[in-house]
């Protein structure tokens, strides 16, 4: 995702009047990128807050990427920058929260977005989880935390396939934590998510507790209805 | 019945309250910053709770199809600590939120100086960030109390119509019928009010202006009591109208007022026409 594929989507999804509100603020902010922190707020009621692709409703909504926009405008890089975002995030809302995440792969900020990836990784909000294991995360997020990340997702409800990080990053432990993860729930006689499946399958020599009960993962339905237990 | 309850402490309740709420008729509410059974003692402690409020509370509330929305501000009974009367600066900061719908529960609680610079303070950040007021009456000494509310109210210069005067009764009603301002009533398991007395007040008042509300939170109460009020109008004799009226439309009307309300068209049906801003009118959430 680059600002000109989210100017392109965009285009699509905002009235004309959001569109000027936007090209407005992101002109502000390039010329006194302080004024940010009082147009964040407003982005979803002038921008609009659907899924920024229909078909895609886990993925960057019309507000993420308006707000992208807003920081990739601002000329500010190293500590300025880390320094900005870091107090958008801290007293933003959750969909504030949500479009910094989004947007660190489009900042030049290195790995100092890593605490605010973690941060949001601590939370149970779907939401948060799911945008702090973009394309950022892929790139950056040690391998520990990574996994420990893809496992509360599968937790959590979050379906792996909006993880782009995925199945690039998985590994023999990953599969391993998941093997593990699915033999619990199938001793409770609880279903295993199936999206759990491909990643198994890329690993089929890591040792899988009572791995004969695993022989139907790929075709167990999937319990997604408790995104509270986390 | 839909229900849109203005006045709820969630963060006090359990998921299977969500669940009962939901299964009543509850798609909407208003979660008002309050204090908690153990007062506080530092800024960021205050800091972390509005956090909650436009952060994880309307998620969890979503989890059940609720709109979460809430209101920010500094309660009259911690504006007395000078450790956590600071945060009244930090305020600006969450009031432009998407979901923060009024300044409340501002007001008062034993009627202090503190109180009151707390109180005209925060009635100021409503008229400068355009937002409503949810004023909490103090529950020992409530008929002074309610006077001396009315009078900050009125030396403040906020409009009457976007002011909310919380938990009345058949006494003090009466002296907030003529204000203009909105008239809140909290229905109790044992205090405040109860469905019965309810119903009465609605008798002798009428449905304008009138907001009913379960105010559940740490202590005894009960998150279906706007329900259970509902179906005690409808017992009474009051049409389904009216007890959409009281339920739902006034609800609606007061924090429309904000611009900021965010209510699903499939859930809300008939929701319409003048609240300008808030989402249920206009075409800026992408579906277009």
């Amino acid at each position: 995702m680059t600002p000109d594929h989210l100017r392109t989507a965009l285009t699509e999804r905002m009235t004309e009047q959001g569109t000027k509100w936007l090209a407005g603020a992101c002109a502000s902010v390039t010329t006194d990128p302080g004024v940010v922190r009082g147009l964040f707020p407003l982005v979803g009621r002038r921008c609009g807050r659907g899924p920024l692709d229909p078909a895609d409703p886990h993925g960057w909504t019309v507000d993420d990427a308006a707000r992208s926009l807003l920081l990739a405008a601002m000329p500010l890089a190293g500590a300025a920058l880390l320094e900005e975002i870091g107090e958008l995030y801290r007293t933003g809302d959750a969909a504030e929260r949500r479009a910094v995440l989004r947007a660190l792969p489009l900042l030049p900020v290195g790995d100092g977005g890593l605490p605010l990836v973690r941060d949001a990784l601590r939370t149970n909000d779907t939401r948060l989880i799911a945008a702090a294991l973009g394309d950022y995360a892929t790139d950056h997020l040690d391998a520990d935390t990574y996994r420990q990340g893809v496992l509360k997702c599968v937790f959590t409800g979050i379906p792996l396939a909006a993880l782009p990080g995925l199945p690039g990053r998985a590994d023999a432990e990953m599969a391993r934590m998941m093997a593990a993860f699915a033999h619990e729930r199938t001793a409770a006689g609880r279903d295993v998510p199936d999206d759990i499946g491909p990643v198994l399958a890329l690993f089929p020599d890591v040792a899988m507790p009572g791995h004969r009960d695993l022989q139907d993962v790929s075709t167990a339905t999937t319990d997604r209805r408790s995104p509270r237990e986390a | 019945m839909r229900i849109f309850d203005p006045h709820i402490h969630m963060t006090s309740r359990t998921t299977d309250d969500y669940e009962a709420m939901h299964a009543a008729g509850v798609r909407a509410l208003v979660e008002p910053a309050f204090w908690l059974g153990q007062p506080r003692t530092s800024v960021g402690s205050f800091l972390d709770y509005f956090d909650s409020l436009i952060g994880w509370e309307p998620f969890r509330a979503a989890q059940f199809g609720i709109r979460h929305h809430c209101t920010i501000a500094l309660n009259p009974k911690e504006a007395n600590d000078p450790r956590c009367a600071e945060v009244l600066q930090l305020l600006p900061r969450y009031l432009p939120k998407d979901g923060v719908v009024a300044v409340g529960e501002i007001g008062y609680d034993s009627m202090t100086p503190e109180e009151d610079e707390a109180f005209a303070a925060q009635l100021q950040l409503a008229v400068t960030h355009d937002l409503p007021a949810l004023v909490h009456t103090p529950h020992r000494d409530k008929g002074a109390g309610v006077e001396r509310t009315l009078a900050v109210v009125k030396e403040s210069g906020i409009a009457p119509e976007r002011v909310v005067v919380d938990h009345l009764n058949e006494v003090t009603v009466r002296q907030v019928v003529d204000s203009g301002c909105w008239m809140g009533f909290s229905i109790y398991p044992d205090t405040k009010m109860d469905e019965r007395r309810m119903v009465a007040v609605l008798r002798e008042f009428g449905t304008e202006r009138i907001l009913v509300n379960s105010a559940a939170d740490w202590g005894r109460s009960d998150p279906l009591k706007t329900r259970k009020t509902g179906d005690a109008m409808l017992a009474a004799g009051f049409t389904a109208d009216e007890v959409d009226t009281v339920l739902w439309r006034n609800p609606v009307a007061f924090y429309g007022q904000s611009g900021k309300l965010e209510l699903d068209d499939s859930q809300a049906p008939g929701t319409d026409a003048t609240f300008e801003g808030n989402s249920v009118l206009r075409g800026v959430r992408a579906e277009v």
